[in-house]
């Protein structure tokens, strides 16, 4: 008895090790489907990155050269003022559009989710213009603001003579009448995603909150929002990725102008690259814009996931 | 069995024609109204030569839309077998590549070094000894036109050169208009910048920094005086509004702006509006100043193919394109310069007139395309668009930085 014991014993001991590899093939067929995905993120996205990287580093012009010029491409980025405009305005763009989208988004989803009537059409008509693409979304909001044709024309026409508003001629606030068009655009989606969340919320964490008597803002403050902390994060991500690839709603609203005044880093990188047939200041330029992407996600990605295991 | 017959019998149909006619795709981004109708008359000549024909691959939103999509089709290994560029420094870098078909056999034959007037283009299209590109058409830039409506209105006399321009400019203020019109885009406040150092620098030191990239020549006083100049026609533009070149033409054409700097091209816009060369408009070439016109234009490039059949009907066009008779037709749709000095225009306008005698006297200077790479051309609008955008910036400031940006240039 002992000795069959023992003999079960050390079979399961040598199995063991010998069944470990195995493991490798265990949900051998989702595998073998996800590796085309994961081809094409490491052989395109991690790939042609390293490239991109290693080319800022020469003096490629039109075509890729791999001639090395050492840092001159990142010495002649951070003296061009271009840049530095560039830099700042994706700053201001992105700080504030992530407040307001999640701001306006919530509060909308909140007010949605109040059970009012007419919820389905409301729903649809602030959704809506997430359907355009942003270049239709920039000459939409070009015309709105345009002095002659547009909001301004319209509210003199109505007796309030001088009345100005002509953000996208004035280069001290041009910044400010692109994060208009882009709010206008994007706030639909957070909405829905808000309001999906507000969904899954427990009736029963309502009538509870009711019966303490906690009024229904601090209940939206002190429950709700800590609650549908999952959700912040997703929109807070599809924000974030919206914000640095920025190109389109300024080419189509303001074209960079006035005098170089909306000028977003992704533009500084299509236009050195293709107009001015200056590939690697274009890299390099894309390079910093990695790593400013990188600065933020990683200690994001260390206290998102870090903090889990943790805990 | 049938089926397989058929398909054998249509490959080798497709293959005999093929080897008979070439399809010849061209690409360009001539789109508007006028461009599409001059680009026609390539079209039919080539077709009409009943070997060849013509695919027109049009590449709409203008040069900085049309010559990446270009670049990348050429670097991809997927190339057209023509395509418009203008001539100059853009291609350079395609032709070391060994990309572009050679020319030089069909130019000798024909003898273009002889026909093509001025003797610039040809250069233009020339590296290394070998020429790679046929020139079609000149434009250029030196022009400024004047609405003399405009002027009317304000009780004054049309303006015969700058100082005169810059007089008035008040009084025309004054009277509601706005006297100089630009348009936002970054290549119109570079380029007007440009005329205005050609006109008011001279010549040779224009020459002296675009061609020869001397930084010094920058500090000095005739381009203290450009940007002098440059500073209170900054002034001038204050309240045109307006994005595209040809909005800010037209703010001239309906008597709204006194006057615009900008290159032949805007004669098409006032043609287009029923305006007359002389009683509506007036053109002063150099600003009235320096009668030159510098010979920018475009240019047909031809891809390196491998199939020689492809190749000898590549030459076939490249020859087409500056034989005397298309040159005719197409420069009078253009509303451009022929390249050749043999050729008559018929039913010139007085600006057009202007700029053929001027020509002829041999008053020309390179345009910018042909002297700068385009990394520093693009520096040098960046720079012009956000001084002529803000009052915030003197002209001393902007010197500096110019000067800084041709000390570095190659």
């Amino acid at each position: 008895m002992a000795t069959t014991h023992e003999a079960s014993a050390i079979a399961e001991s040598r199995a063991a090790p010998a069944r470990r590899p195995m493991r490798l093939f265990r949900n051998l067929s989702a595998k073998i489907a996800s590796l085309p995905m994961v081809l094409v993120a490491v052989v395109i996205f991690v790939g042609c990155t390293v490239w991109t990287v290693v080319h800022s580093f020469t003096n490629s012009r039109l075509l890729p050269k791999l001639e090395w010029d050492g840092l001159s491409q990142y010495e002649r980025l951070w003296s061009t003022p271009r840049w530095y405009v560039s830099i700042e305005n994706l700053a201001i763009f992105g700080i504030l559009s992530m407040i307001f989208t999640l701001a306006i988004g919530f509060v909308l989803a909140a007010l949605l989710d109040r059970k009012i009537r007419g919820e389905d059409v409301i729903r649809t008509i602030i959704l809506y213009p997430f359907a355009l693409s942003f270049v239709v979304t920039g000459l939409v909001w070009q015309w709105i603001l345009n002095p002659e044709l547009g909001l301004q024309s319209v509210v003199r026409s109505w007796g309030w003579q001088s009345f100005t508003f002509d953000p996208l001629y004035d280069a001290d606030i041009v910044i400010y009448g692109i994060l208009i068009a882009a709010l206008w655009q994007g706030t639909g989606l957070i909405m829905c995603i808000m309001l999906a969340g507000l969904r899954g919320v427990d009736e029963e964490i309502w009538k509870a909150a009711k019966i303490d008597g906690i009024p229904t803002w601090k209940t939206y403050t002190h429950v709700i929002i800590p609650m549908m902390r999952p959700v912040f994060v997703t929109s807070l991500v599809l924000i974030a990725s919206g914000i640095v690839k920025v190109y389109d709603l300024v080419i189509a609203q303001t074209g960079g102008g006035p005098g170089g005044s909306s000028e977003v880093p992704a533009k500084y990188v299509m236009d050195s690259m293709f107009a001015a047939q200056n590939l690697g200041q274009g890299f390099a330029a894309s390079t910093m814009m990695l790593l400013s992407v990188i600065i933020i996600l990683i200690p994001w990605a260390y206290l998102e996931f870090g903090g889990k295991k943790r805990g | 069995m049938k089926l397989t017959t058929s398909l054998l019998g249509a490959t080798a149909l497709c293959a005999a024609t093929a080897a008979h006619a070439v399809d010849l795709e061209v690409t360009h981004w001539w789109t508007s109204g006028g461009e599409a109708n001059a680009v026609a008359k390539f079209a039919e000549a080539l077709n009409a030569t009943g070997t060849h024909t013509w695919v027109d691959g049009a590449i709409a939103g203008g040069g900085d839309t049309a010559r990446p999509i270009m670049i990348s089709r050429i670097l991809g290994g997927d190339p057209m077998d023509a395509f418009q560029f203008n001539h100059g420094r853009q291609a350079e870098e395609l032709i070391e590549a060994g990309l572009l078909l050679d020319l030089t056999d069909v130019a000798e034959a024909n003898g273009w070094k002889d026909l093509v007037n001025p003797s610039d283009l040809l250069d233009a299209c020339t590296y290394e000894g070998r020429i790679y590109c046929v020139p079609v058409n000149i434009h250029s830039w030196q022009w400024m036109w004047l609405s003399n409506k405009a002027y009317e209105d304000a009780g004054l006399a049309v303006p015969t050169n700058w100082q005169e321009f810059v007089d008035t400019a008040d009084e025309l203020r004054a009277a509601g208009k706005i006297p100089l019109a630009l348009g936002g885009q970054p290549w119109q406040s570079g380029g007007a910048f440009q005329v205005m150092a050609v006109a008011l620098a001279g010549e040779e030191a224009w020459l002296k920094v675009y061609r020869d990239k001397d930084a010094e020549a920058v500090m000095g006083p005739e381009f203290t005086s450009v940007f002098e100049a440059a500073a209170q026609a900054r002034e001038f533009a204050q309240g045109s509004n307006v994005q595209d070149w040809n909005q800010a033409t037209n703010l001239v054409i309906t008597d709204q702006a006194g006057a615009q700097i900008m290159g032949d091209w805007a004669q098409g816009e006032f043609a287009l509006a029923g305006e007359v060369a002389g009683t509506d408009y007036t053109c002063l070439p150099g600003l009235g100043v320096t009668e030159v016109i510098s010979t920018g234009g475009d240019a047909f490039y031809f891809p390196a193919q491998d199939d020689p059949e492809v190749t000898q009907a590549q030459k076939d066009l490249a020859q087409l394109l500056i034989s005397p008779e298309v040159q005719v037709s197409f420069n009078a749709a253009k509303g451009s310069l022929p390249v050749r000095g043999d050729v008559n225009l018929e039913d010139v306008n007085d600006c057009t007139r202007k700029g053929l005698d001027i020509l002829a006297a041999g008053n020309i200077v390179p345009a910018t395309e042909q002297l700068l790479s385009p990394d520093t051309a693009q520096q040098i609008n960046d720079l012009m668009t956000e001084f002529w955008a803000s009052t915030d910036m003197s002209a001393a400031d902007a010197q500096q930085r110019f000067s800084d940006i041709i000390a570095n240039a190659d």
